[in-house]
């Protein structure tokens, strides 16, 4: 299957349900999309992130139920920098979403997901671990994977790879 | 609901309770899991899990190697289930590249698969039983481990990390007489899971220890991010095999065992009917097994043969240069995930469009389904944390990465 040019035209992806659903919602709130080697992502601000991810739980159209992974990718030294990547499933439909929100190196701060789903609990702390990235109303934000007093982020890209000796 | 409000932090506030420790050295912690446990005389008030001592930074390490230098890191994620990784992995690159893998190919990565998950499955069977006081069972699960072992040894040279899947299709033709082992061995296996049943099954003391014991619900499986045997056992019918099919699963018949007890008993049955089943893939990939190359034809990704890279000059220069510098993926990014063992592992692929991966994320099923114990152990008695333990199937290596 060779590869198809992405498509990032939002008129042609409106009929998506998330996009659609999205749109519905809150007009402005879906800043692009991108429908890339049969998946689709759709980034948005930070501010909608809770609000948007409680939607597309619970809307008949879409039941995105499950939270498969949350993660986050460092584009240093671009700015912003942070990219937090979310990608729900829908058990009853078989279909998978990404949102993705960007966030500025200055203010690394984003709503948590704890009160839609219990489990972006430990996702959220390993990439509060590995990004230092802070999530606002996250129960036990504390470090999952490294020990409790260790310096730095490791996951960062200004991060050795060896570490700091 | 007890796990949205998870007050972790343990202080023997009232003198009613203690804190008891429970690893990371015990035994039946399947390695290096650290339980902190506030108990009430035999009763469980709060349980907090403690991860991260087996932590060694796999995907820092993934950002700084070559797309097909990262194949034997995925082996060692989670240790019971290489070849399971590998395919993530694998498939992930591939749908990153575009590449179009052989029939063969594809049958094999699925005929190893099952292998795979029968392997798991007997270990976790061994030292769950053996947990609950059911030695016996641990020799005999053992006993047809080994053969598995053996076959991986046979096609890959390593009984445990193989790193038998490359990007591109497998690493070498399966040997001769390999087929014919597979063959025998689908042959006697179901008598072997019938061994096991008559062990435990019916038997009352098994019965007692784990029916109604380390309950979930449905709602609270899909909120706590369970997948696998563990989301099955509470009655969601979800198998990324059958439901969103990769690697060619869409050709094979098999059923989906789920059970809406949600307890310990109900976990087990899942994984032992998935033995039956497992069994019957590995039967139909035997028959169906297509003929042609195991490798796409792709010159500048997939090594070239040995023959012919000894012989043409093109070839010698490709392989040459897949070693010294990689291949270059176009830039993009992929989430794929597969069915393991214990639920939906998830590899999340961002390229850069060089030769280096600028970021692998795994989704690790277990570090999910360890949240749920929990909701699973809390109210209950302290000797059934262990069989809590079990019946999700941990492996650390998976959860610290």
């Amino acid at each position: 299957m060779p590869l198809s040019p992405a498509i990032t035209d939002l008129e042609q992806l409106k009929g998506h349900p998330a996009v659609a659903r999205l749109l519905a919602w809150k007009p402005g709130v879906v800043q692009s999309v991108k429908f890339d080697r049969d998946e689709m992502t759709i980034n948005l601000d930070r501010s909608d992130l809770r609000a948007a991810c409680a939607l597309l739980r619970d809307d008949p159209e879409c039941l995105f139920n499950f939270l498969s992974d949350i993660t986050c990718v460092d584009w240093y030294p671009a700015e912003p920098r942070f990219e937090m990547v979310y990608h729900l499933l829908s058990i009853p439909k078989k279909e998978r979403v990404r949102l993705k929100v960007r966030l500025e190196s200055a203010s690394p701060v984003i709503e948590s997901l704890v009160p839609v789903w219990a489990g972006a609990n430990y996702f959220e702390r390993e990439v509060f671990d590995l990004f230092g990235i802070r999530f606002t109303g996250h129960p036990y934000l504390r470090r999952l994977l490294m020990p409790e007093d260790w310096e730095g982020h490791p996951l960062r890209k200004d991060y050795p790879v060896e570490g700091y000796r | 609901m007890a796990h949205l409000t998870p007050t972790p932090v343990l202080e023997p506030g009232q003198d009613r309770t203690m804190i008891l420790n429970m690893g990371p050295q015990h035994p039946s912690t399947h390695g290096v899991l650290r339980v902190l446990l506030e108990i009430d005389g035999e009763t469980v008030v709060r349980i907090m899990p403690d991860i991260g001592f087996l932590h060694t930074g796999i995907e820092k390490t993934c950002e700084a190697k070559f797309y097909q230098q990262v194949v034997p890191l995925t082996d060692r994620i989670d240790y019971l289930c290489p070849m399971t990784n590998n395919l993530c992995y694998v498939l992930a690159v591939e749908k990153l590249l575009g590449l179009e893998i052989p029939p063969k190919a594809q049958w094999m990565r699925v005929l190893m698969n099952e292998l795979t998950r029968i392997n798991s499955h007997l270990v976790w069977l061994g030292t769950h039983a053996m947990d609950i006081g059911a030695l016996t069972v641990f020799l005999y699960c053992f006993r047809e481990r080994e053969e598995i072992l053996k076959m991986f040894e046979m096609i890959s040279g390593q009984r445990m990390m193989s790193s038998y899947f490359r990007v591109g299709g497998i690493s070498l033709e399966p040997p001769l007489g390999f087929f014919d082992r597979v063959k025998q061995f689908a042959g006697y296996f179901p008598s072997k899971v019938d061994e096991y049943e008559n062990l435990l099954t019916g038997n009352p003391i098994w019965g007692m220890r784990t029916k109604g014991v380390a309950r979930m619900t449905a709602e609270d499986a899909i909120a706590l991010g369970a997948s696998g045997p563990t989301l099955r056992g509470s009655g969601v019918d979800i198998d990324l095999r059958r439901d969103m099919p990769y690697s060619g699963y869409e050709n094979f018949k098999f059923n989906v065992p789920v059970a809406q007890e949600g307890d310990v008993f109900a976990r087990y049955m899942c994984r032992v009917k998935e033995l039956r089943e497992s069994t019957s893939i590995v039967r139909q990939a035997l028959d169906g097994m297509p003929e042609g190359p195991v490798k796409a034809d792709a010159p500048g990704i997939v090594l070239p043969d040995r023959e012919k890279m000894k012989t043409q000059m093109e070839a010698l220069i490709y392989h040459f240069k897949i070693i010294t510098e990689g291949f270059a993926v176009p830039a993009g990014e992929v989430y794929q995930a597969v069915e393991s063992p214990r639920g939906e592992m998830g590899y999340y692929v961002v390229s850069d469009g060089t030769a280096k991966p600028y970021r692998v994320h795994m989704r690790a099923a277990c570090l999910a389904n360890l949240q749920t114990l929990p909701t699973m152990c809390e109210g209950g008695l302290i000797a059934d944390v262990v069989a809590a333990i079990g019946s999700i199937d941990i492996v650390l290596g998976e959860i610290d990465r």
